[in-house]
């Protein structure tokens, strides 16, 4: 960075490019606010981000290495009369407990199923923090050293024992060196002398799965195949009223992206999984329910969109005693409070209603179920907003953090940053990631709270149907009393998120235990792994996650001990929604600029003229102001960006694949959201008289993102909304 | 700043914008008149259809160029083999798509769509449905598609019982969807015909008869498949009470049999010297051929119709004037349908969901049909309780429901009649608004309908040819047209009615027995002069009562 410097003066700094972040940045830069949004990361939307397979093995790489603390520089020489500095924090520490298993064999075995040794001996534990075990894990991650690990491997398989020493070693090490981290259950019961046994019936349960004509993905497989994925750190979904969708279309954001609806919503009950019939048609289709079940929950669904006497008799009462007292029975009662309005038991009327009713809002708009997903993964979506923001002149850098704050004593407002490179870069605003500011800056009202999360790589459906490419919304209601309501979401290969064969499975619910604890029994009982005894039917986990990440929603954006210009965004929540993020963003705004219009409409590409471009009228695009670099020079190709970057980092016998890709990136057909005024917003309306979903839609239709010198010095992993404006 | 970004004012825009409408018409106009002139010159060359498709896929609509392709089409046609014919049809069905693309309820595309299809030599049919399906799935009441869609299915010959899952598909995604629930109505009398009597076992298996088509076959389905019907009709019923297309549907299901042409009563009378027939149907004695056998003797009569008003009646008279044979014959005509435990069934759930929905007026209504269909004199009381509802939760069809209920009363009437065996026929104070199945009172000698609110004796009463007695005192009659060449009438007893005028007494001096008259409370009375008037109009009577 060293040989570029930055613009010194800028309206809003913005440090993180989380959902909040990247919202606040589109708003400002599209009102003319001069904006320089960095990420000390090298991949955008921080915990909100989206990874490859093999990205998402380097991320739980680096949550295993020891950030060692970068050594404070003193900038103070930058300090003029009346300054001083606040030092920001450059460790979030927001993901803990990080454990990654794998249970399908490593390598792409022909003979796998007369193999004597079953595919989970090769299970990897890479829980815990104990260093050995980091180490040995990061080596079986990368596929470079994949033929170390094979040779590594018959050594396992011959000697159980050792195997199972290594566990013991492995327990021993965490209880002494990590006492703060969880440790697996399950595989501390392992070391009380009850392995044999327990292993022996899953091995042969997944012995004779493997007969059938069905050959199992093999890790290297994943591995091979792992750009197919999009792996999220939240698991979220966009109501589809909800406000992040009303923002995207507001603003023209929506151009960016595009959605896949949720095909279905499911639940777990009695042990199995069942589909919850939301709407007109699901009730009428639906096989499980009477036709007087039908009537009531038609019926209680159609009355409860409107507030009346009798639900305010209920106010401050549980939902549940209202849904009682509906005479629904335990069908209805369970599908309206955990799948339909997604509360505990204990949740008050009034708020099991409004949730109750904002689902049935969000009904029909786009489809059958009130969700969108967004093809490629939830990351795209603060991608979306800092293209926006780059649109309009933003400038962005990863890689780049700020180090701190100059603050004016006299005014206590931020005059100032210093960026990593020491810089001094002066900002009327400064906006900030929640884990960029250390604890003692913060006012916390509430003792921290925890996400714990899971993502597994399924080989099947949860409930297999006709179609093989459902979108499933899957609630499960605590399974034993104290245990937390789990969100889960099931994804298929045609949201662009995981290989085709596989599923992308994420489980999400405030952390009770870690997130192993959490969640596997949950995971145990929906599917097979080693673990699990009488899953037959169920689909084989191959690979997951578990690791447990800060839930902040209740942070507030000001009125810490900072400088009064300076805002705090939160991290992502638990909820199933955007909702939080975007108030926030909003809320941000308004405060900084509370005359001027959060997120207008962006003007058509057409519309756009450039001030001091020679030739701006012969620019159909909308930024090619930088006049392209390498890459992006040819303008109006299809262009994935993404998928261009990591043409970059693995070399050029990708470049077939990148052609495959695109050519699958039109297939998806996914929804474009549209502007509310051409009134075609209900792309599921009846009246809809709309010609086909034209296949030809490019994923990237307006921006050709030039990609500025400076970024390319950084050398950014993901640069869809890299480019530099200005100068 | 230097590289801002500035949007163009709304002025700019729209002067572009104009001056972008302006040039695509000019193009327009003049691509427009080029096709004209070509067309005049009789020219079927490749850049006429050129220009007609850059006209047509901007507006799909100009019916003149969809003819003057087709004359180009037939040219080429007519010029060039059939692999080449077949390439510019297959052509022309893409560009056409790019049409229906642009506005999917165009007359012209689909219609020329049906023409291609229909004329291209190795037609790709799956396409077409295929193609239907899409339509369909964005908007599942476009007619236009529905239409292209059945003479797809007509030409390629798609198995019935293929279509009618093509129809569970499109009701399990929207159920409010007449034409999905009308062409499963068509499709499962052919899969799932009724089997006529008990079923022989050396019947044929089907697939050796001939394809049974809608017009020879009866409509009637067969019990077990009625019953999955009942099931799928009724959860959409009870998911939404409010949706008329499932309601509509189950009363198809429900229907009652037509009633087969039949002859269903005849009346021969030696006083008047005249045979009277009553038919189960309304027919045209004239043109049908009715043969009268007399004493085994094919009589040459022309059969009159009742009331001139009638060209087909259900009842028709000849005056005879050879000798007649004794006795009345009689015979009543069966009103109800078979009554089923199916029905019985129907009802109850029709009760839970009433119970669910108290104010559902297709529930309820339903619910007196099939009170009706299964004992329409035991369920009396409750039918009427159930009108009344009806009237008042859907009081826009008040009168609607009035004139049904008069309906059904009025066959209540006759199945006690019938049961009583007398020709008296009395329906008084019911709130009668309508008569009805007058056709079936041929045999009545004395009718009463006092205290109803009856507006008029409609044509159809001269339907009542036995008729002695008449009584219709406190009702709101106004018109008596059909009191009508009534051969037997001897008494007619109006009181306190709306007859204000002779000219609405005209039709009594038609019939040539009445001797007894009361018109007393009519507003007729008031007139001046009107003893003498009717003692001119109705010189039989004897017993006038003003």
């Amino acid at each position: 960075m060293a040989a570029e410097d930055l613009p010194s003066e800028f309206d809003v700094v913005i440090l993180g490019t989380g959902l909040a972040e990247s919202v606040v940045a589109a708003a400002f830069s599209r009102v003319g606010q001069r904006v320089l949004h960095v990420d000390r990361r090298s991949y955008y939307a921080a915990n909100w981000a989206s990874f490859t397979f093999n990205g998402l093995l380097t991320w739980i790489q680096e949550h295993h290495e020891e950030s060692q603390p970068e050594e404070a520089q003193d900038w103070s020489s930058l300090l003029e009369e009346g300054e001083e500095l606040i030092y920001l924090s450059s460790d979030p520490a927001s993901i803990s407990n990080v454990q990654a298993f794998c249970f399908t064999s490593e390598e792409d075995e022909e003979e796998e199923a007369s193999s004597p040794d079953p595919p989970n001996t090769t299970e990897e534990e890479t829980g815990g923090a104990n260093e050995d075990v980091v180490k040995e894990t990061s080596e079986t991650e990368s596929a470079d050293l994949k033929e170390e690990e094979t040779k590594e491997k018959p050594e396992e398989r011959a000697d159980g024992a050792e195997k199972e020493q290594r566990f013991t070693a492995l327990n021993d090490g965490k209880s002494t060196v990590q006492t703060d981290v969880f440790r697996p259950i399950t595989q501390a019961s392992k070391t009380d002398g009850k392995e044999p046994g327990a292993d022996q019936p899953t091995a042969s349960a997944a012995q004779s799965q493997s007969e059938p004509a069905k050959k199992k993905i093999s890790y290297a497989q994943l591995v091979k195949e792992g750009r197919r994925f999009n792996i999220d750190l939240v698991s979220k979904l966009l109501y589809s009223r909800g406000s992040l969708v009303d923002l995207l279309i507001k603003s023209n954001v929506s151009r960016y992206a595009e959605f896949k609806n949720v095909t279905r919503i499911l639940t777990y009950r009695h042990g199995k999984v069942e589909q919850v019939p939301c709407s007109r048609a699901d009730v009428f289709a639906s096989r499980q329910l009477s036709v007087v079940e039908k009537r009531k929950l038609m019926r209680f669904l159609t009355s409860c969109v409107e507030e009346t006497e009798e639900q305010r008799a209920y106010n401050g009462r549980p939902y549940l005693e209202f849904l009682c007292d509906q005479q629904l029975g335990d069908n209805l009662q369970h599908f309206l409070l955990h799948s339909i309005a997604m509360v505990t038991e204990d949740t008050p009327t009034e708020e099991g209603l409004s949730s109750t009713r904002h689902f049935l809002r969000c009904l029909g708009r786009y489809g059958n179920t009130p969700f969108l997903f967004p093809v490629y993964g939830l990351g795209e979506i603060p991608q979306c907003f800092c293209r926006m923001c780059a649109v309009f002149g933003g400038i962005y850098c990863l890689r780049h953090s700020v180090s701190c704050l100059v603050v004016d004593k006299t005014t206590n407002r931020c005059k100032a940053v210093v960026d990593s490179q020491g810089q001094r870069i002066s900002c009327s605003h400064f906006v900030v990631e929640e884990g960029s500011v250390g604890t003692d800056w913060k006012m916390v009202t509430s003792p921290p709270r925890f996400l714990s999360r899971a993502v597994l790589i399924t080989d099947g459906s949860i409930l297999p149907s006709d179609s093989d490419q459902q979108v499933s919304m899957v609630t499960v209601p605590p399974i034993a009393a104290g245990c937390p309501a789990v969100k889960m979401v099931e994804l298929c290969s045609s949201t662009m998120t995981c290989m085709p064969g596989t599923y992308l499975v994420h489980l999400t619910c405030q952390s009770v235990g870690s997130a192993y604890e959490d969640l596997s029994p949950v995971v145990t009982k929906l599917f097979r792994t080693p673990e699990s005894h009488d899953q037959e039917n169920c689909p084989s986990v191959l690979w997951c996650l578990y690791f447990n990440m800060t839930d902040s929603s209740g942070l507030e954006v000001e009125g810490h001990h900072l400088p009064s210009n300076v805002f705090v965004c939160s991290g992502p929540d638990g909820s199933l929604g955007h909702e939080h993020a975007i108030k926030q963003a909003e809320l941000i705004f308004q405060k900084i600029l509370p005359e001027e219009d959060f997120c207008p409409p962006a003007p058509n590409p057409e519309d756009i003229i450039y001030d001091g471009d020679n030739n701006s009228s012969s620019m159909g695009g909308e930024e090619n102001g930088g006049a392209g670099e390498e890459e992006n020079d040819g303008a109006g190709e299809e262009e994935e960006e993404k998928k261009e970057v990591l043409e970059e980092n693995d070399g050029e016998e990708e470049k077939k694949e990148v052609v495959e890709e695109e050519e699958q990136s039109l297939q998806t057909e996914g929804i474009r959201l549209q502007p509310l005024e051409t009134g075609s917003g209900s792309v599921g309306g009846s009246d809809s008289c709309s010609p086909p979903a034209g296949s030809q839609i490019s994923r990237r239709d307006a921006v050709q993102t030039p990609e500025q010198h400076t970024a390319s010095t950084h050398n950014p992993q993901r640069e869809s909304a890299s480019c530099m404006m200005g100068n | 700043m230097h590289g801002r970004v500035k949007i163009k004012s709304t002025a700019q825009q729209e002067e572009e914008k104009r001056k972008e409408r302006e040039k695509k018409l000019k193009i327009y106009v003049a691509a427009r008149d080029a096709c004209f002139s070509k067309r005049k010159e009789g020219v079927w060359d490749d850049e006429a259809l050129q220009l007609t498709q850059q006209l047509l896929s901007s507006n799909p609509d100009f019916a003149t160029l969809w003819n003057y392709r087709r004359e180009i089409l037939m040219h080429i046609e007519a010029v060039k083999d059939e692999d080449e014919v077949q390439k510019v049809y297959e052509a022309e069905l893409s560009f056409l798509e790019s049409c229906l693309k642009v506005n999917p309820k165009s007359y012209g595309s689909w219609h020329h769509r049906g023409w291609v299809s229909a004329r291209l030599p190795r037609p790709d049919w799956a396409r077409e449905l295929s193609l239907c399906d899409r339509c369909l799935s964005l908007d599942d009441r476009n007619f236009h598609c529905w239409d292209y869609r059945r003479m797809v299915v007509k030409m390629s010959g798609v198995p019935v019982d293929q279509e009618l899952s093509f129809t569970d598909r499109l009701i399990g995604s929207n159920f409010s969807n007449y034409s999905s629930w009308h062409y499963r109505s068509t499709l499962l009398p052919l899969l799932h015909p009724e089997s006529p009597e008990p079923p022989s076992p050396c019947r044929e298996p089907p697939h050796s008869s001939p394809p049974p088509s809608p017009q020879t076959h009866s409509h009637r389905v067969c019990e077990e498949q009625l019953l999955k019907e009942y099931e799928l009709v009724q959860n959409a019923f009870f998911t939404d009470p409010n949706d008329q297309s499932a309601w509509f549907y189950y009363r198809w299901l429900l229907g009652r049999a037509e009633r087969e042409e039949m002859i269903s009563c005849v009346y021969v009378s030696r006083d008047e010297e005249r045979v009277a027939v009553a038919f189960s149907r309304p027919v045209n004695a004239q043109s049908v051929g009715l043969l009268l056998v007399l004493d085994g003797q094919p009589q040459r009569v022309e059969w009159r119709s009742v009331h001139p008003r009638f060209k087909h009646s259900p009842v028709w008279y000849v005056p005879v004037v050879s000798h007649v044979p004794p006795a009345d014959k009689r015979k009543w005509s069966e009103l109800s349908v078979e009554k089923t435990s199916v029905l019985q069934s129907e009802l109850q759930s029709c009760n839970q969901l009433q119970e669910l929905e108290p104010l559902n007026k297709w529930c309820l209504l339903t619910i007196i049909l099939l009170m009706r269909a299964l004992d329409p004199l035991g369920y009396e009381k409750e039918t009427l309780a159930h009108f009344q509802t009806l009237k008042e939760v859907d009081s826009m069809r008040s009168a609607y429901y009035s004139d049904l209920c008069s309906k059904f009363m009025i066959e209540n009437t006759i199945l006690k009649m019938e049961y009583a065996e007398v020709r008296v026929f009395s329906i008084s104070d019911k709130k009668l608004t309508t008569l009805c199945h007058l056709d079936q009172l041929l045999l009545v000698t004395h009718i009463n309908l006092s205290s109803n609110q009856l507006q008029r004796l409609p044509p159809q009463f001269a339907m009542l040819q036995c008729l002695e007695v008449l009584e219709a005192d406190n009702n709101s009659i106004e018109n008596l047209e059909g009191v009508y060449h009534l051969p037997k009438l001897e008494e007619v007893l109006l009181k306190n009615n709306k007859i204000s005028t002779l000219a609405a007494l005209q039709p009594l001096a038609s019939c040539p027995k009445l001797k007894r008259l009361d018109l007393r409370g009519n507003p007729v009375t008031q007139t001046a002069n009107v003893e003498a008037e009717l003692a001119e109009l109705l010189p039989s009577v004897t017993d006038l009562l003003l």
